[in-house]
């Protein structure tokens, strides 16, 4: 379970995130939805520990460890996984050796055996399978000449590949078209388990119909001024952010 | 940032007290007195028995290297070195030239041990007599090696094998003796005594280095390689080297190299050439990790190097790949000369340069032949304060029509004090030839850092993985067993994982 309490944040000096209270239990969806600006992206990026990203005041926990007190590579072998609102371009590495070792980095890390290339292959394939991607995605370069939706792809193979605890989409569905959308929600749906627990930040309500969410929250300004269940998406849909504003 | 500063910091603390190969060896050593004179290109030529023609053209050598200044074009600096105040020659003492390994100081197997030169060499070096009877082992290429310890030239392998296609390779103080005629026709044919500085200083007191004569239509079945080592304090390591690849021959050589840790600044001086016939193919990989001095830039090897090919039949190829990782300066143009017509020439390097390490290193092509092709791939590497310099001539003669070059130019930077440049001369002087270059700087930007970091991998693993990356096209043009070495490397001389 993700646990956040009176998280404050700032990035060169600005405060962003201006205390935020935040429970995600095991197994539960979570949306954070809100207006361009509002630190959506901030939030996710203090929890991956991006530099830059200054905490400020406030706790974050995960299952109990404090995650503002890790850096980032031991969050991700604790579960930790983000999905990039604009994914990076490593020029001649391999898609495939960047996400074996990758993965062996985290198993190391959990004290796991590491798998040789053939196990790797075996697993990626049926990643590969399963998200009905084309297997030519293992031999590029990590994202590049990829278009805005392959990346996102990508991002999902990575997840499906190195099976997070906690998945925070910052803003995955942006620029997808309807296809790209569904399998990134597959890529998700598919992870959904007991002891998986999801962020999804966005924008638009339109991913949430993909992927239903237990709970919405609306973040503006740097805290979260409501929550509820998954009408809460179609509400604001409807009427905008605006009108959750002039309530708030 | 932080993450970037914690690079800078790993990066920076990479070579003091960390380089792996810093140990010395204690053999006895057999010196010449201290100092430069025509009394020690004497002493030398008498300590190898040389013929009096070699005798006559180290003391050509020398009285040119008189007349001859000091370059100081390249870009970069170090205190004025005093020539008299080195070695010239120190050997190993054999009780006779060894002629199996039993004969080779077991002091001397051990530095290799300690090399990492067992992998799979020193396998091979143990099972001398047997091992050379099948041309492959578990599939993989076998490696034959000429090991030079110092100057002298101890163990050689594979002899009997390559003796059976009328391969020749040796230590080329020993070819003098057995393939005078061989020697004399193409010693200095490709770079000539007086061709620049070093390399005259080289023709007049080079001690030891390897001779390869591929004969007509053979194509050699191992690879062939040579493990240079500077052991001696305060000596200069002058190297020579001549691979000879007959009509339609072909042939692959590694050279690698590592030197003990050293206080003071030696100079390396080693010169080179390569000749192919018709047809002929020469491939010459180099890793080079010699002691780059320490974090504040004390000690550390001069490497003021000539290598050249000539490609002198038609359709001939002359390939130089080179990962360029040690020593304090590295002054270094492998070259081709494109006589025969529809010959090839490429240059791959990789050169790193960290904490006050400079290199100033590049290639000439020159285009004589009709319709010559070179293509130039360098990957340039700064980190700390290193300074890296990439110096490039492409020239197209009048003769050669229809001729074409591609050049590739990259610089990566990591942190702000480092510093990458870039010299390319082209001169073309025939209007069908077509010159391209293209040239490209950039950093190890914080998203691509935070990128790998979040998929779980370390800062480090995370610099090895983007700047191998940022290498790849001239790692894939080494062979198999060397590339996973020179992988291995780059992270080692970025990272502060030694030892």
């Amino acid at each position: 379970m993700l646990k956040i309490e009176g998280l404050t944040a700032e990035v060169e000096g600005k405060p962003i995130l201006k205390g935020i209270d935040l429970e995600v239990p095991d197994g539960e969806i979570h949306a954070i939805m809100g207006p361009n600006g509002s630190g959506k992206s901030t939030l996710s990026y203090v929890l991956a520990g991006r530099d830059g990203y200054e905490v400020t005041g406030g706790t974050a926990h995960f299952n109990g460890v404090d995650l503002l007190g890790l850096e980032p590579e031991e969050r991700a072998a604790i579960g930790v996984f983000l999905a990039f609102q604009y994914p990076v371009e490593l020029p001649g590495v391999g898609n495939a050796n960047f996400l074996r070792t990758a993965l062996n980095a985290q198993r190391r890390a959990r004290g796991e055996g590491e798998l040789d290339a053939m196990q790797f292959l075996k697993a990626a394939r049926a990643r590969l399978k399963e998200l009905q991607m084309s297997e030519e995605m293992l031999k590029r370069g990590v994202n590049v000449g990829f278009s805005g939706g392959e990346k996102k792809r990508n991002e999902v193979l990575q997840m499906a590949l190195l099976r997070p605890k906690l998945a925070i989409l910052d803003e995955t569905d942006s620029g997808l078209d309807i296809d790209a959308l569904k399998i990134v929600a597959d890529g998700v749906n598919a992870l959904r388990a007991p002891e998986f627990s999801s962020l999804v930040i966005t924008h638009y309500q339109r991913l949430l119909d993909y992927i239903v969410p237990d709970r919405v929250h609306v973040l503006m300004a740097g805290r979260i001024v409501k929550s509820g269940g998954p009408e809460l998406a179609k509400e604001l849909e409807a009427t905008g952010y605006a009108s959750v504003q002039a309530a708030a | 940032m932080p993450a970037v500063a914690e690079t800078l910091d790993t990066v920076q603390s990479v070579t003091e007290g960390t380089y792996k190969w810093g140990f010395s060896t204690d053999i006895e050593m057999d010196f010449a007195p201290k100092g430069l004179n025509e009394d020690i290109v004497r002493f030398i030529s008498a300590k190898k028995n040389e013929p009096q023609w070699l005798l006559d053209w180290r003391l050509k050598a020398y009285a040119t290297w008189l007349k001859m200044d000091e370059p100081t074009w390249p870009s970069v600096k170090y205190p004025k070195i005093d020539f008299q105040d080195a070695y010239y020659y120190a050997a190993p003492k054999v009780k006779s030239g060894p002629k199996s390994l039993d004969e080779v100081d077991p002091e001397l197997l051990k530095t290799y041990a300690k090399l990492g030169i067992p992998l799979k060499e020193q396998a091979i070096l143990a099972g001398v007599e047997g091992a050379g009877d099948s041309p492959s082992e578990g599939g993989r290429m076998p490696i034959a090696v000429d090991a030079v310890f110092d100057s002298v030239s101890v163990a050689t392998s594979y002899k009997a094998r390559l003796a059976k296609d009328g391969i020749i390779f040796c230590a080329i103080s020993e070819a003098v003796h057995e393939y005078p005629e061989l020697v004399r026709q193409y010693l200095g044919s490709v770079v000539p005594q007086g061709d620049n500085y070093y390399a005259a200083l080289n023709s007049a007191v080079f001690t030891d280095g390897s001779f390869v004569y591929i004969p007509k239509g053979v194509r050699c079945p191992m690879e062939l390689s040579t493990y240079f080592r500077i052991n001696a304090k305060s000596t200069g390591q002058f190297e020579r080297t001549l691979i000879i690849a007959d009509e339609g021959a072909v042939v692959s050589y590694l050279e690698g190299c590592t030197a003990p840790m050293r206080d003071e600044n030696q100079l390396h001086a080693a010169v080179v050439e390569l000749v192919a016939m018709d047809d002929a193919q020469i491939k010459y990989s180099t890793v080079q990790n010699w002691y780059p001095g320490d974090a504040e830039g004390r000690g550390g090897i001069y490497n003021f190097v000539t290598k050249r090919a000539q490609c002198r039949g038609a359709r001939s190829k002359v390939s130089w790949t080179q990962v360029e990782t040690g020593s304090a300066i590295t002054w270094k143009y492998p070259s081709c000369v494109l006589l025969g017509d529809d010959s090839v020439g490429e240059f791959y390097s990789v050169a790193i340069t960290n904490n006050h390490q400079q290199a100033d290193t590049g290639t000439k092509m020159i285009h004589v032949g009709k319709r010559t092709t070179s293509t130039i791939v360098s990957k340039g590497i700064s980190a700390g304060k290193g300074q890296n310099t990439y110096r490039g001539l492409v020239r197209v003669a009048p003769s050669a029509s229809g001729a074409r070059n591609h050049t590739q130019c990259d610089s990566l930077l990591i942190g702000d004090q480092c510093g990458a440049h870039t010299v390319p001369y082209i001169e073309n002087r025939n209007m069908t030839a077509k010159v391209e270059h293209e040239a490209t700087t950039s950093r190890i930007a914080e998203d691509q850092l935070f990128y790998c970091r979040q998929r779980g991998l370390s800062e480090e693993d995370a610099v090895g993985l983007i700047v191998n990356g940022f290498c790849r096209e001239v790692l894939k043009e080494l062979p198999m067993e060397f590339a996973v070495e020179a992988q291995k490397l780059l992270q080692i001389s970025l990272e502060g994982s030694v030892g």
